[in-house]
């Protein structure tokens, strides 16, 4: 009974997906160029950026970048907290 | 943790140097190629898991000063916000330096690129800082404990040498 679940399960799911597929668009070829034109255009004239890469990342997603800098100091106090000497005699 | 062989010495004496500079040209170079501060951090901090796992723990707290790389990890963290900050009138993270010139080249010591290149190497800076800590950190805190059978020291990790 279980066994025949899962292999309708299975089948449902594989349709769905093939359903899901059949409305990608194809690569290369997004429905809405409106950013990507927007960065690509304005990199070097508004960023001053010959990367556009660079300027993505530490311009118009700057804040990315922080969040990507407070994500690794908050790992360091956590290894701080948990290794230092300090706590280990409480 | 022992020294390695001699033939592991002897790579790290050629090869650790190389993989400093060519961390340092990744971050100086990151707003251009491939790569940037976080990678190029971790290149160069690479250095110093090579010199524990080759000399082993003498010659590595020889190097390893824990408030140089707190050090360099405030200032990257700080920088990074103030470079963030420079563009205020305008937004957050903005390229002020670079823009009023209309991308030209201010002068030999500003690069071209403003305020990109040089939160590059802030975000360098405080990877180079971050890991290097995590290292030391991580490694400072194996304590020997006696088993009773010989010298004693925590399971596969040997810290006589301290």
């Amino acid at each position: 009974m279980k066994k025949t679940v899962f292999i309708m399960a299975a089948i449902v799911l594989a349709g769905l997906l093939c359903g899901m597929f059949e409305d990608i668009h194809p690569f290369g070829l997004p429905n809405n160029t409106l950013m990507d034109d927007y960065f690509l255009r304005h990199a070097l004239s508004d960023r001053s950026a010959q990367n556009v890469v660079t300027s993505l990342v530490f311009d118009f997603r700057g804040f990315d970048t922080l969040g990507e800098a407070a994500v690794l100091f908050t790992a360091l106090s956590s290894i701080g907290a948990l290794f230092r000497d300090g706590g280990k005699k409480e | 943790m022992k020294p390695l062989s001699v033939i592991v010495t002897s790579i790290c004496d050629v090869f650790a140097w190389f993989m400093i500079v060519f961390g340092v040209y990744v971050i100086n170079n990151g707003h251009n190629t491939p790569g940037g501060g976080f990678q190029g951090g971790a290149i160069v901090a690479t250095f110093l898991s090579f010199m524990l796992v080759a000399y082993g723990g003498k010659r590595f707290f020889a190097w390893a000063r824990a408030g140089v790389y707190g050090f360099l990890e405030f200032v990257g963290l700080a920088a990074f916000f103030v470079f963030g900050c420079f563009g205020f009138p305008r937004s957050f993270f903005f390229n002020s330096l670079a823009i009023p010139l209309g991308g030209q080249v201010l002068s030999e010591w500003i690069p071209y690129c403003g305020t990109i290149s040089l939160m590059n190497v802030a975000v360098g800076f405080e990877v180079v800082g971050a890991l290097s800590l995590v290292v030391i950190e991580m490694y400072e805190s194996i304590h020997m404990i006696d088993t009773g059978a010989g010298m004693g020291g925590e399971r596969g990790h040997d810290r006589f040498d301290r």
